[in-house]
């Protein structure tokens, strides 16, 4: 557990003594959003002409778009009009100037996180000097990369220093129109990560985004890319924490995963946007689009959440299996909490021969949370001796919180095999009482109880990220049992 | 020389809901001492076991209970545990998903803590464990199963009293843990519950059969009927209960009222 939290204090503090600092713009845009916005936003980050149409075609489609219903979330309607799209960093007059002036539970979950003292100023957002935001933390190994030949960078700069690459595989994945969220997230994304691994590179460490830090009262767009050429290999960590807002705060963010032949891409989250408090006031309605391609033979592209934050959870990180024999794989863990509902599954598409698709998701509810697996499973006509393993399993504490589970099936091609289980389970008294009697607290009791529930996905994680989901989901039970 | 009682229980009684189950127990445990709880089904047997460990299930409407001249009614369940009390339970209770030895970990460290011990590391907690699994002569596979989930019966029971032997509990409760054992095991286990027997120490165990207590010989045997302890002897009363069944003392239990 120490070398977990050294690594990412030590990463913070490099970052920090690097002085990595967003730039401090005095502008800002009006709430709204119009052509002349995105011509705006286009215009700041100096973007080659491509970006602006690609922006402008995503907010046309979008105009003609209707917001998703479908979805097993309820919330009062978002009003478009009212997001700044694009802000400079809050002025520091309405931030609190020091920890006093933070909410004391929030300052307590920090500690039990094991968060640093001066990254839970950042978290509380706490007015400091350099705020930093998740891409230059990223930058730090940014060198040691590039004599590898792998482009790791913010993806305004790799607008500016590899427009041919963003060109080629900008929306070849998750394309400007997919759906409502996913274009607006193109007409105006302000940043994120892009990740390029050349030919035959095995890259030699995680490449994270630990915090993505959202100072401003804004909707949050990031896009991120990642491409792994023939034969790479490469393992991508992304930590989501967020300011404690009174308000809702819509996060819409879209990813693509590109694997061409015999190359593996890891794509692994824990997601802990501030989830409302007690009442379901406040929170991330964290509406996002995550897709990976396997384009070539032999690719193999894997996703693990695990997602305790936002009030809301829209998302389906999906695969697209194209290449032969390539392998999509789907590890999810999602918990609900106080009001919180998550509505979260994954879409395997299996277009190649002999692709292979893994699925288990553990879904958790508590108070009066409510959690939805959704799941997608498609056998194309091409897909010959493809298959398919699905496993969802959800865990009830109490009785006011609710699991619903909407497995799709659609399959085209006989030879194909899919498989599915489920289970439903509760955490009983009398095994609550079993711990406690071993001297184990209520509170210790549900978490150990709990990450064993979810211990095959966690052992998907990456060692120091499965450590921090652990602690992330005691920290998010906190109270929900006894 | 003097010794404190390790418990004291003093004119107990509880509910569960509106049935009133215990109706004034009274029981003093010195340490060193070895007590049998006997007395027919549904006396309340594993209802005291379960009040004494702290189970909210039953709701305390009278008397007191002294642990360490302390009131024990006052802690919480883990409170109690860490303080030194054990309870095997009649029922052992499965828990998917969490290893065997990480429970124990997680347990024993609770307890260290309370101590103001530190944790044991990996390696010390090992070898403590082994010893202990070779005194239970338990299968160490067990170790990474989870918590009793498909364990047998009598691998259940085996198993509490393996976890007792690595707590090292002050005072030790154990709610039939003879009934679903083999001849073989009742003796291994016996031989577990005995290692534990000590100066400090102090062992309540509930049985319906004088066979245990050849192996674990008592101190003290009580007889628990309709919530109270109606009678109480040497080992020779476990002997008589064998020949003559409870009839007579649930005579006696009536006419005392
Ligand atoms: N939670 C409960 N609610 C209602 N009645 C209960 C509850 N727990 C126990 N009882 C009742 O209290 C009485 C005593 O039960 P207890 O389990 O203490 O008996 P016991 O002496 O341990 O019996 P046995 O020898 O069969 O194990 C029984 O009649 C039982 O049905
Ligand atoms: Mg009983």
């Amino acid at each position: 557990m120490a070398t977990q939290l050294t690594s990412i204090e030590t990463l913070a503090n490099q970052e920090y003594k690097w002085g990595f600092v967003t730039d401090i713009d005095a502008d800002t845009v009006p709430p709204g959003l119009s052509e002349d916005v995105i011509r705006l936003i286009s215009g700041k980050k100096n973007e080659p002409p491509f970006m602006l149409e690609w922006r402008l075609k995503a907010y046309r489609q979008w105009l003609k778009m209707k917001e998703p219903t479908w979805a097993n979330v309820h919330y009062p309607p978002i009003d478009y009009q009212k997001i700044i799209y694009y802000a400079a960093p809050k002025t520091k007059t309405n931030q609190p100037k020091s920890l006093d002036e933070v909410d004391p539970e929030l300052l307590r979950t920090y500690e039990k996180l094991g968060i640093p003292l001066h990254e839970r100023e950042l978290l509380a957002g706490v007015a400091v000097d350099a705020v930093f935001d998740s891409v230059s933390v990223a930058t730090t190994f940014k060198e040691k990369l590039s004599e590898l030949g792998i482009i790791f960078c913010s993806f305004s700069e790799a607008v500016q220093h590899h427009p041919e690459l963003v060109q080629k595989y900008l929306g070849t994945v998750v394309p400007h129109s997919d759906n409502f969220f996913a274009a607006l997230n193109a007409a105006v994304f302000s940043d994120g990560s892009f990740c390029y691994i050349p030919k035959g590179v095995r890259c030699p460490m995680e490449l994270s985004t630990y915090f993505r830090i959202n100072a401003k009262d804004t909707g949050q767009f990031e896009r991120t890319l990642i491409i792994a050429d023939e034969g790479s290999h490469v393992s991508y960590l992304e930590g989501c924490t967020a300011p404690m807002r009174d308000t809702n705060q819509l996060h819409a963010a879209v990813v693509e995963l590109v694997a061409l032949d015999n190359a593996t891409v890891k794509y692994s989250t824990v997601q802990n946007w501030y989830p409302g408090d007690k009442e379901g006031k406040g929170g991330i309605y964290n509406f996002v689009t995550k897709r990976g391609k396997c384009l070539g033979a032999n690719s193999k592209i894997s996703w693990t959440q695990v997602e305790t934050g936002s009030t809301i959870t829209w998302k389906y990180p999906g695969c697209l299996l194209i290449g032969e024999n390539s392998v999509g794989e789907f590890y999810s863990v999602a918990l609900t909490n106080n009001y919180q509902q998550a509505d979260t599954g994954t879409k395997m598409i299996h277009a190649g021969k002999n692709t292979r698709s893994t699925i288990v998701s553990k879904g958790i509810s508590a108070g009066h949370g409510q959690n939805t697996y959704r799941g997608a499973v498609k056998i194309l006509k091409g897909a010959t001796g493809a298959r398919n393993y699905s496993q969802c399993d959800s865990m009830l504490l109490g009785d006011k919180c609710g699991a619903h589970t909407f497995p799709y099936l659609e399959v085209k091609n006989t030879s194909s095999s899919v498989e599915h289980e489920a289970s439903t389970s509760k955490i009983g008294e009398d095994q609550i009482f079993y711990c406690r009697q071993r001297g184990i607290s209520t509170e210790d009791a549900v978490g150990m109880i709990v990450n064993g529930f979810c211990k095959e996905v966690f052992r998907e994680l990456p060692m120091e990220f499965a450590v921090e989901a652990q602690k992330l989901l005691g920290v998010s039970l906190e109270g929900s049992v006894g | 020389m003097l010794k404190n009682p390790i418990l004291e229980i003093r004119d107990l009684h509880a509910k569960a809901g509106e049935k009133e189950i215990l109706k004034g127990i009274n029981l003093t445990v010195f340490p060193g001492e070895v007590h049998a709880i006997m007395g027919p089904n549904g006396s309340g047997k594993s209802t005291l076991a379960q009040v004494l460990a702290g189970r909210d299930l039953y709701n305390v409407t009278g008397g007191e209970v002294l642990y360490e001249g302390r009131d024990l009614l006052a802690l919480q369940p883990e409170d109690r545990a860490q303080e030194g009390i054990f309870l095997a339970f009649q029922y052992p209770v499965e828990i998917p998903g969490v290893s065997n030895l990480y429970f124990l970990k997680a347990a024993l460290n609770a307890i260290r803590k309370r101590k103001g011990e530190p944790e044991l590391d990996a390696m010390d907690f090992l070898s403590r464990v082994r010893q202990k699994m070779s005194l239970m002569e338990m299968d160490e596979a067990l170790l990474n199963r989870a918590v009793n989930a498909g364990f047998s019966g009598g691998e259940k029971k085996r198993n509490e009293i393996f976890q007792m032997a690595v707590l090292e509990p002050r005072l030790a409760l154990m709610d039939e843990t003879d009934s679903g054992l083999d001849i073989d095991a009742l003796k291994i286990v016996s031989h577990g519950v005995n290692a534990l027997r000590g100066p400090d120490r102090a062992i309540v165990v509930i049985t319906h059969y004088q066979r245990l207590l050849n192996y674990i010989v008592p101190d003290y045997v009580h007889v628990l009927a309709e919530g109270r302890i109606v009678k109480s002897g040497d080992k020779s009363l476990a002997l008589e209960l064998e020949e003559s069944g409870y009839a007579g003392i649930e005579e006696f239990a009536e006419t005392a009222q």
